[in-house]
């Protein structure tokens, strides 16, 4: 049953993804991505991360594209990748991708395929919650959340610096 | 039931995919758009194992990488504009004069 | 003692003058930097006189006082102390240094004042006070050694102050080579004394010396040998006296200063510092006996033969730190110090009186080109033959007390050669220091008709007359005969204390415990047998003012009433050009040892360094720059081939794990 829910989506995610490589005008790769990103909260949601699945929606589709958007539309990249073609050295970089892509999933199936992983543990009805994954993050993990925080503000620092007109 | 390797294969998939844009795109927001990608493809592993091992440590890590995806984004986009005020380019092949 | 506490501000006044002249020299003028100068040693000076009196209140018979200012090293047992010792001996040096030295800074101010770089020239100065006070007041060897190579290359500094002149450079850059040998063994014996006795300070070392060392043993011999030879060093003793006269090509002030009354001396202030080690190594009392002696005949030989009249005081200066060693090296450590003292004063005031003439000469320092000059230089004049009748050794002049005190005890604790070198020697100083006198201010002169001689301002007149005065009475500071009435040698007492008998009952302990009975009750009765003889003391120095007038008398023949005698006597004689030409020491060490290294370090720069080492560093370089050209070529600056290389690398990884 899951598994035909698993399949479409899976099939979809990958799609986009290549959709976001090839598309040739940056608007259109970053809708790709918006689908991916959608496409990979239902993942979540299939394997009971509720509120990791919010997350995404919210931060990356949310947050993060509209950033992307905007800094496109910014800077008028409507035609910017007009020259991008297949050519031989892309052929080449292609391989290379796809043979990084068959030794990772040669060592998947080898190291998974001999361990009893294929049952998915039986957890509790409340897993993947919001409040699971809250008390986990303000117990045991209080300390790199607030190192999070930390980064989050110096990063915003930083892109003010970076991005506001030279002052002389 | 979906078995973990499934999991983990989309995962590969993805993160390939997210390499090859990173390889063969020149244009910066794309390349960046292709990290995220990548970060994605880690973000299913690690939900993936938490949910097959009964834990929430992989959740908390997918958090984090959340976190850094925001932050390295709002940093390298606004690095691509103070680029593209000194010069009107997004390419990354006329940006190399980070050598030597 | 809570005086004691302000032992640190008499060295760090003149630091803080060196700092600001040397940094803030040339903004604040003239004016302001002979203020600043001249506040330094002055100061120091009334905190020595505090520190003095102080001194006098100490309770006999405890610990005389330190200072630690701070742990300087602290490597496992081995600990030294940053401080300062204030004791009768440490305040005698202290007392001379400041108080000689306050006196030649007023005079460098009209002596140096139209030098462009007058700042420097006193920045120098104070540093050398700051350096010397150091080496005075350090209460262990390592301080000690601070100083004294701080006094090294202050007087570097202050020989080539004439920077321009080639041969100022060349005696500076002589003055230091040859201070190195000597500071080089007086390190060894540093570290000869922490393999001892385990620790550098004064005061433990010398209280531990008679029990630890062995009486006459190669340890103590060696170690005191050592010392002695960084003290010749410093002192400008045979073998190593050569860079003295070239030090004259500095300003005259200095010569009085470093090169005559503080720095010269310090090597005789070592010996004794350190007399407990060298009471117990009798072989090297009696190299040191020879070698102050024969310098002090030696030097003087030279003198007679001079014309420079800076260079005639020079050889003048070897000759009498001469006997200065050839007191030590008999065990009359006072009678050192004495003599020490009182030629400060006299020998300070003789360069400064030199330093007056050539400054109203125009420069001119060939004696040959004066003569009659005493109308011209009352005060100069005056000044002059007091300290020439000083050094000459006359009644009732502070040279007579002294040197007669170091005659009386080379014969009485020594033996009869080395009072013969010291009585031969008194008759050469009073021949060629009146020779001086009599070529320089009397007879016939043969000044340079442009040149129109003049007495010097006040600024410098006025330190003649204080050092005069104190050459004059300084004399009074031991007199002899009298029990009790010599106030050096009481104050100095407690200091040069040594128990010759506890030490030699040690060392046949010491030597019993190895299997080795040897008794030194010869050596004990030897030294208890001399005591003091008033009769022999007159006949001495009845004696020896009758060597001194003759000496002037010579000197007076010679230059006074027959003139043309020395050059008809001298013509034709290879005596007299081998004196005249300073036994030709300087030629020989060119010859045997300075050309030689000369021609090896050329060698070795040639063929091993040129060749060898550089040739490996090249090609080192080369071979880096080979691969980084590979390296470089990784490093394009596009973003997209540094991803390609992670992913390269990663699927390396993946093939290799």
């Amino acid at each position: 049953m899951e598994l035909l829910i698993f399949y479409p989506l899976a099939l979809v995610s990958v799609g986009l993804a290549l959709g976001v490589v090839l598309n040739k005008n940056p608007i259109g790769s970053a809708v790709c991505l918006i689908g991916m990103m959608l496409g990979l909260a239902a993942v979540f949601v299939l394997l009971q991360a509720h509120f990791l699945a919010i997350l995404q929606i919210l931060i990356y589709a949310g947050a993060i594209m509209v950033l992307f958007m905007f800094v496109i539309m910014l800077l008028n990249l409507r035609d910017d990748d007009k020259i991008w073609k297949v050519r031989e050295r892309n052929i080449w970089l292609s391989s290379l991708t796809g043979a990084m892509m068959v030794g990772v999933l040669y060592k998947i199936i080898d190291i998974i395929a001999g361990a009893e992983f294929n049952a998915p543990a039986k957890v509790p009805d409340e897993f993947g919650t919001v409040e699971m994954v809250g008390t986990a993050l303000f117990t045991d993990f209080v300390l790199p959340f607030e190192v999070a925080s930390i980064l989050l503000l110096a990063a915003m620092v930083g892109s003010v610096v970076l991005a506001k007109s030279k002052v002389d | 039931m979906v078995p973990l390797t499934h999991y983990l294969i989309l995962s590969a998939t993805l993160f390939s995919i997210g390499v090859l844009g990173v390889l063969v795109r020149r244009n910066a927001i794309v390349v960046f758009m292709c990290i995220e990608i990548m970060l994605n493809a880690v973000n299913i592993t690690l939900i993936a194992f938490d949910r097959y091992l009964n834990q929430h440590d992989g959740q908390i890590f997918s958090f984090m990488v959340i976190c850094v995806a925001g932050a390295e984004v709002s940093v390298g986009l606004a690095i691509v504009i103070a680029l593209f005020r000194n010069k009107p380019t997004v390419n990354l092949d006329e940006l190399n004069l980070m050598k030597w | 003692m809570s005086f004691v506490n302000l032992a640190f501000l008499v060295p760090l006044f003149p630091l803080i003058g060196s700092i600001i002249n040397g940094f803030f020299g040339l903004k604040i003028g003239k004016d302001r930097v002979s203020w600043v100068a001249c506040a330094g040693p002055v100061l120091s000076f009334v905190v020595t006189l505090i520190l003095l009196v102080s001194i006098f209140f100490h309770p006999e018979g405890t610990p005389y006082p330190e200072q630690s200012l701070f742990t300087w090293i602290s490597a496992g047992d081995f600990v030294v102390d940053f401080g300062l010792q204030i004791d009768p001996l440490s305040l005698v040096m202290m007392m001379v240094v400041t108080g000689v030295g306050s006196i030649i800074h007023i005079y460098s101010i009209g002596y140096m004042y139209k030098e462009y770089s007058y700042y420097r020239y006193f920045a120098y100065l104070n540093l050398f006070l700051f350096s010397m006070l150091l080496l005075v007041m350090g209460n262990n060897f390592l301080v000690m050694f601070i100083g004294w190579e701080g006094v090294g290359l202050c007087s570097y500094f202050l020989i080539g102050y004439y920077f321009e002149k080639k041969s100022a450079c060349d005696a500076g850059v002589k003055a230091f080579i040859v201070n190195r040998i000597g500071d080089f063994a007086f390190l060894l014996a540093i570290f000869g004394i922490f393999k001892m006795f385990g620790t550098l300070d004064f005061s433990t070392v010398m209280a531990a010396a008679p029990t630890t060392l062995i009486y006459d043993s190669e340890a103590a011999t060696l170690i005191t040998l050592a010392l002695f030879i960084g003290a010749t060093g410093k002192s400008a003793q045979i073998p190593l006296y050569t860079w003295l006269p070239d030090a004259m090509e500095g300003p005259t002030p200095v010569s009085a200063l470093i090169h005559a009354a503080t720095m010269v001396t310090a090597g005789v202030y070592m010996v004794v510092r350190c007399s407990a080690l060298f009471n117990m190594a009798p072989l090297t009392m009696m190299i040191i006996a020879l070698v102050g002696g024969g310098t002090a005949l030696f030097a003087a030989t030279i003198g007679t033969c001079q014309y420079d009249i800076k260079r005639v005081l020079a050889y003048s200066t070897i000759s009498q730190i001469g006997y200065m060693f050839l007191a030590c090296g008999v065990g009359a450590y006072t009678a050192a110090i004495f003599h020490l003292v009182t030629h400060a004063f006299f020998k300070a005031c003789l360069f400064l009186g030199a330093g007056s003439i050539i400054h109203g000469m125009n420069n001119e320092q060939d004696i040959r080109k004066m003569g009659g000059l005493k109308d011209h230089f009352p005060i100069t004049y005056v000044t002059f033959v007091i300290s020439t009748i000083a050094i000459a050794g006359i009644f009732p002049f502070s040279g007579f007390f002294s040197k007669d005190e170091i005659l009386y005890h080379a014969l009485m604790d020594g033996n009869v050669i080395y009072w013969g070198m010291g009585i031969s020697g008194a008759f050469i100083t009073a021949f060629y220091m009146f020779r001086l006198v009599f070529m320089t201010f009397h007879g016939p002169s043969h000044v340079d008709p442009q040149v129109h001689p003049h007495e010097s301002p006040m600024a410098m007149t006025l330190p003649l007359i204080i050092l005069a005065f104190l050459a004059l009475i300084g004399g009074l500071l031991g007199i002899p005969l009298f029990h009790g009435w010599h106030l050096l040698h009481n104050f100095l007492a407690p200091v040069l204390a040594f128990d010759l008998e506890t030490a030699l009952h040690a060392s046949e302990r010491m030597l019993a415990e190895h299997g080795h009975h040897t008794s030194f009750a010869e050596v004990l009765h030897q030294a208890q047998r001399t005591s003091h003889n008033i009769w022999l003391e007159i006949t001495l120095m009845l004696f020896s003012i009758g060597v001194a007038l003759a000496g002037i008398a010579t000197a007076w023949f010679f230059y006074i009433k027959k003139p043309e005698l020395p050059g008809k006597l001298s013509k034709g004689q290879w005596g007299f050009d081998l004196v005249q030409n300073k036994y030709y020491i300087d030629e020989l060490i060119d010859e045997a040892l300075v050309k030689p290294i000369v021609k090896g370090s050329d060698l070795l720069w040639r063929q091993a360094d040129a060749r060898g080492v550089d040739g490996v560093v090249n090609g080192v370089a080369q071979t880096i720059s080979l691969f980084s050209k590979i390296a470089r070529s990784f490093q394009s600056g596009f973003v997209r081939n540094y991803a390609m290389f992670m992913v390269v690398g990663f699927i390396i990884l993946l093939i290799l794990i």
